[in-house]
């Protein structure tokens, strides 16, 4: 279980991470979903005592990181990647992490073969592509079989099968009752692994429920319809109670609040031509953007993930 | 490649991370990388290069030396030689001191090193232990080998064995005077945290302001010169106090320890306050 409690956090005049509340209980995947600069990474790094927090408190099972006795046993972080020194190798980096917690080597052989690295372990890790500096991640996460994972953009860099490999052991963690937060700002990333999300924009929560609830209460469904003389069809369609959004520019109407056979049967019953009905699902992205619309600082706050490092 | 281990090893070891754990983690950062390895075989060949041609040309021009010169190579050999060698190879120890740490920063390293010890301060306080130790093991290799290539060149007009008075303290006392300067350097990597930086500020501090300090005129100037931290420092490596300077051998050192505590309590403070 990890717990936020009004965490914030300002790097000079930017408020990075704003009053943020929320739970992440175990046994399921928590997807955490921002836009880059939303303050993801912050909060991660206030979560794991990398940063000192402005306000509020971060707590991992009722204790403080710092407070952790062997936190690699209890704690396992994925990070950015690439954060190792290019001239050791991942062997030798998985060692000295695995010898401060008092694990055997034995364990750094084991987790070599769970990301399946143990053919290049002893290769200085500054010839390793991103996806397999990852990798090296995600086995430094795994060292001491935590029971609460913190992954930050774990699918970056990875090929498919890298990323059907993540989701998976994500999916696995969760089941085998561990508590895991993987953040994102690809929202059909989500879709696929998150059970739960906790959605932010500037720093503040914008959303805190189960993903599908998230899709079906943020968003409305919505036909694509294109039609040589939209203005007429426009006409038609608030006539028998639909909206319309979209302006008619190149003679698409988005609407909504009529299902597509009955805008198909009103068009043919005025002898009107279409050129397209879509009718269209709304993606995570479309329920994203529609959550994080109001919020004022969104825009201006992209730059921060690169100043926040 | 999905199947993920359950493994736990069978004996859990309790408590809190223990020092000497941390201890074997620091061992193995400082040997993984090569940077460690080359820069210990380029300081001993350095150290003990410099200190047989140096002394070697010391001896070949004795004729032209000025009287004084040599009455000071006659009065404290060993100072002679330990002054020349490991004059150039400290500075190999002031880049790895402050490299230790600094590229810790520029590499990331950093974030997982204090994932693992989220305490942070045992975790430098581990790395100065490991990095000391192995500059003490080292420049001791450096100073007898300088000593002994130094003594058989300067042999006929200035002969000095270890068994002379302060001349074992004086060899000793100069692998001792490396392994706390190598500390300093770490100190200042921990303070500013980057490389180019901290590797600029120690040899400024090291080679730099003794030259400028070495120009102040009078009683004051001489102060200041002999508590500057390498020069205090280095005067362990002489049998006894020069006629120039205002401190003992033991004080000089006491006085770089003095210095280097001062950066390290530093660095602990702002490791402990600062976003990693």
């Amino acid at each position: 279980m990890i717990e936020v409690t009004d965490l914030s956090k300002r790097y000079g005049d930017k408020l990075a991470v704003d009053h943020l509340s929320f739970r992440v209980p175990p046994g399921r995947v928590t997807g955490f979903l921002g836009p880059n600069g939303a303050g993801k990474s912050t909060t991660m790094r206030l979560v794991l005592g990398l940063d000192r927090a402005d306000t509020g408190s971060a707590t991992i099972g009722g204790r403080r990181y710092a407070g952790l006795p062997r936190p690699l046993c209890t704690v396992g972080a994925l990070l950015e990647a690439k954060a190792m020194h290019p001239g050791r190798s991942a062997y030798q980096h998985l060692l000295f992490l695995a010898q401060s917690q008092g694990l055997p080597r034995r364990r750094v052989a084991e987790v070599l073969a769970l990301v399946g690295l143990t053919e290049v372990a002893r290769k200085r890790t500054g010839g390793y592509s991103l996806g397999m500096s990852q990798r090296v991640g995600v086995a430094a996460a795994m060292l001491g079989d935590p029971a609460v994972l913190l992954l930050d953009e774990p699918v970056n860099g990875l090929d498919p099968e890298g990323i059907q490999w993540v989701r998976n052991l994500m999916k696995q963690l969760a089941a085998e009752g561990r508590t895991v937060l993987v953040s994102s700002h690809l929202m059909s990333e989500m879709a696929v692994t998150a059970d739960h999300l906790i959605v932010i924009g500037a720093g503040r929560l914008i959303a805190d429920c189960g993903t599908q609830e998230f899709i079906e209460r943020s968003s409305q469904r919505s036909v694509l319809v294109r039609s040589p003389d939209p203005a007429r069809l426009a006409s038609l369609i608030t006539a028998a109670g639909g909206q319309v959004a979209g302006d008619g520019q190149d003679r698409a109407l988005r609407v909504t609040g009529l299902a597509a056979p009955r805008i198909g049967e009103l068009a043919a019953q005025a002898g009107l031509v279409l050129h397209e009905l879509t009718p269209r699902l709304a993606s995570l992205e479309e329920a994203f953007l529609e959550r994080t619309a109001h919020s004022v600082q969104y825009q201006a706050s992209a730059e921060l993930e690169g100043a926040g490092r | 490649m999905t199947t993920i281990t359950p493994a736990r090893p069978a004996s859990q070891p309790a408590g809190a991370v223990r020092f000497g754990r941390l201890l074997l983690a620091e061992w193995t950062k400082l040997r993984s990388v090569r940077s460690t390895v080359w820069s210990v075989i380029v300081f001993v060949v350095v150290t003990v290069g410099f200190t047989s041609l140096i002394t070697g040309l010391i001896a070949a021009n004795w004729s032209q030396a000025s009287p004084s010169d040599r009455a000071a190579t006659v009065a404290d050999p060993v100072a002679t030689i330990l002054g020349t060698g490991l004059y150039f190879g400290q500075l190999v120890i002031c880049a790895l001191g402050v490299l230790t740490i600094s590229a810790e920063y520029s590499t990331g390293t950093i974030r997982a090193s204090l994932l693992a010890v989220p305490r942070r301060l045992p975790m430098l306080a581990a790395k100065g232990v490991v990095f000391a130790l192995l500059v003490l093991i080292v420049g001791e290799l450096a100073a007898f080998g300088s000593f002994f290539a130094g003594s058989a060149m300067l042999h006929a007009h200035a002969p000095v064995a270890l068994s002379d008075p302060g001349v074992a303290r004086a060899v000793l006392g100069a692998g001792l005077y490396l392994a706390v300067l190598g500390l300093f350097a770490m100190a200042i990597g921990a303070l500013l945290r980057h490389t180019a930086a901290g590797i600029s500020t120690a040899i400024g501090v090291v080679f730099v302001l003794p030259i400028i300090a070495g120009l102040l005129p009078g009683s004051w100037g001489q102060h200041i010169y002999n508590y500057l931290p390498s020069v205090a420092g280095a005067m362990l490596g002489q049998a006894q106090q020069g006629a120039d300077q205002v401190l003992t051998p033991w004080q000089g050192f006491a006085v770089l320890c003095g210095w280097t505590a001062l950066l390290l309590a530093a660095a602990f403070y702002l490791l402990r306050r600062r976003d990693a």
